[in-house]
């Protein structure tokens, strides 16, 4: 009988999606070791965080009004403090550019198992974590010997919590060490701005690491014209420098709904599928069967892009 | 000034893999620097080229092998580099990223460095734990996914790159561990030169025993149970022929949907 607790996800006054998706990641596991679902919020508006986070299933909510944004600090000082005194079996924090800004020093400072970005939780006699490696290319299990267990997991991979809930919410005082504040957030800015935004077109044609060379663009600036398409990338090509980031599609990018998606020589990273799942119709082109970017495709072409795109462009001019 | 950033070699599988139990063989696998490290060499590198007095060093774990790998890094100008190995590390099968982090944190606190820079993660097992991990047992302050970085007297002003197009500004006070994305920079070819040189650099081996480290520490509680190629759910309608029969297919899918109509 263990109790698990749940860390949520805010950003700029709003929970994140994978706040929910953690709730029923962390309810189905409390199932399984037969004991509550306890959340937490740290920072913030905690009374409209956790009025949110009372979904069916939730037993307990704990409060702590630190600081209005994110601060790693005053974070694992919190969740820290709160496992110490719920002693639970499991704390599942999300895998966010912030989760992995606290949940590894989360379980250096208790001394706990870490397991991060799991897509799938099985609690039996012992703790299972289904995690994925080599890019996507290969799913492992992963035991955990040891309890309690620290634990963090991908975004969308869980359904939300839905439904009210009646979980009793209360404050959690925590004394933070005001000299081990040693960071300070100065403010956020949106980048990518600029003469296109992408997230707004009806058809957009992207490319991918299979383009090989900066030179070989032009071809896919030619495709992009002829079909009268808005050029996209995915994350290689903006870090090469060779498009502006406000053409990146993906999680840390641009999230695009349009009605047609060609993504050209683009493997499907889980972090580009986030920023482009949405779109109605999906055409991949790429040289590997494999590509994951073929799971969520409606078409397909297993070939060379520099042999495909060039026939396309015939065909549109 | 010293900064000490942490380098793995990694393996990329290729493409028509197979799986053998729990691990893939080795006729599948090519090894390299891992690709975030390769950007915070490049950062380490920087820094050492804008100052006086800014020593390099690169710290790996890995087998004989990634002595290519840790030797890239010298050849871009890190300045001396230490290979932690060990039986007991070759034969664990898989490493929690906090068991990574205490191995590295022996080699920090003889190094004594002013600033650890590490990758954001690793593209064979994915953790994307190990610097705050190590951060944490260091008692240093850090920041996550960094994809600038300016230093100042006593601390370092970053960007931390979140999701949806955020950049998060953030100051930390040094000491500190930095987990570099890439895109922060972009990372140097090693020059002939650099790769002459490279072989003269100091590369220290130490074994756990010399970190004052129990060999037992790798048998953490995380254990490979089990390892297989995800199940495809690929539904997608596949053209099958050469270029010219494809396009012509994908021409009529687009056509139909609206593209190309004056």
């Amino acid at each position: 009988m263990s109790d698990v607790l749940v860390v949520a996800d805010h950003r700029r006054g709003e929970l994140r999606d994978v706040s929910y998706e953690l709730l029923t990641a962390g309810r189905d596991l409390a199932d399984a070791m037969g004991g509550d679902l306890h959340a937490t919020v740290v920072g913030g508006d905690v009374a409209a965080f956790a009025d949110k986070l009372d979904c069916e299933g939730v037993d307990a909510i704990h409060t702590v009004a630190e600081g209005e944004e994110f601060n790693h600090d005053v974070t694992v000082a919190a969740v820290t403090a709160l496992f110490e005194a719920l002693d639970p079996g499991a704390v599942v924090m999300p895998n966010s550019v912030n989760g992995l800004d606290y949940a590894p020093a989360v379980a250096t400072r208790l001394s706990l198992p870490l397991v991060t970005d799991a897509v799938a939780l099985d609690y039996d006699d012992g703790l299972t974590v289904t995690r994925e490696m080599y890019g996507s290319k290969v799913e492992t299990a992963v035991d955990v010997t040891s309890d309690p267990a620290a634990l963090t997991i991908r975004g969308g991979e869980w359904p939300a919590a839905e439904g009210a809930g009646d979980a009793e919410v209360s404050a959690f005082e925590v004394d933070v060490d005001e000299s081990a504040v040693r960071s300070t957030v100065r403010g956020f800015e949106e980048v990518g701005a600029g003469d296109v935004d992408i997230s707004e077109a009806e058809f957009v044609v992207s490319v991918g690491r299979g383009i090989e060379e900066e030179e070989n663009l032009e071809l896919i600036e030619e495709l992009a014209e002829a079909l009268d398409a808005t050029l996209a990338a995915s994350r290689p090509i903006v870090d090469n420098g060779w498009l502006p980031k406000n053409r990146q599609v993906g999680q840390s990018g641009k999230v695009v709904t349009p009605e047609i998606y060609l993504a050209i020589g683009i493997s499907g990273a889980v972090q580009h599928v986030a920023g482009m799942k949405g779109a109605e119709t999906i055409i991949a082109v790429n040289t590997d069967p494999d590509a994951p970017i073929f799971d969520i495709a409606d078409y397909g072409i297993v070939d060379d892009l520099f042999e495909v795109v060039p026939e396309l462009i015939e065909r549109f001019e | 000034m010293k900064v000490l950033v942490t380098v793995k070699e990694v393996a990329e599988v290729a493409d028509d893999f197979e799986i053998e139990g729990l691990s893939i063989p080795e006729t599948f696998l090519e090894y390299d620097l891992n690709e975030w490290d390769d950007y915070a060499v490049e950062a380490a590198v920087r820094i050492a080229e804008d100052r006086d007095d800014v020593e390099v060093v690169a710290v790996t774990i890995g087998p004989e092998r990634s002595e290519e790998t840790i030797r890239m890094a010298l050849a871009k100008g890190a300045d001396r580099a230490i290979r932690v190995w060990d039986d007991a590390l070759a034969e664990a099968d898989l490493l929690d990223p906090t068991t990574t982090a205490r191995i590295l944190a022996a080699v920090a606190e003889e190094e004594d460095p002013d600033l650890v820079l590490s990758g954001v993660q690793a593209a064979d097992d994915a953790f994307g734990a190990t610097g705050v991990a190590l951060a944490d047992l260091l008692d240093m302050g850090w920041a996550a996914v960094v994809n600038d970085l300016e230093l100042a007297a006593g601390e370092a002003s970053v960007r931390r790159e979140l999701e949806g197009g955020v950049e998060e500004l953030t100051t930390v006070s040094l000491p500190a561990v930095l987990t570099i994305q890439t895109g922060i920079n972009e990372p140097r070819y090693a020059s002939l030169r650099g790769i002459r040189q490279a072989q003269r650099k100091e590369l220290t081996v130490r074994i756990l025993a010399d970190l004052d480290l129990d060999p037992s520490l790798v048998d953490d509680a995380l254990t490979l149970a089990g390892m297989a190629k995800p199940e495809s759910e690929s539904d997608a309608t596949i053209f099958e022929g050469g270029a010219e029969e494809t396009a012509t297919e994908l021409e009529t899918v687009l056509r139909d949907a609206g593209v190309g109509a004056e």
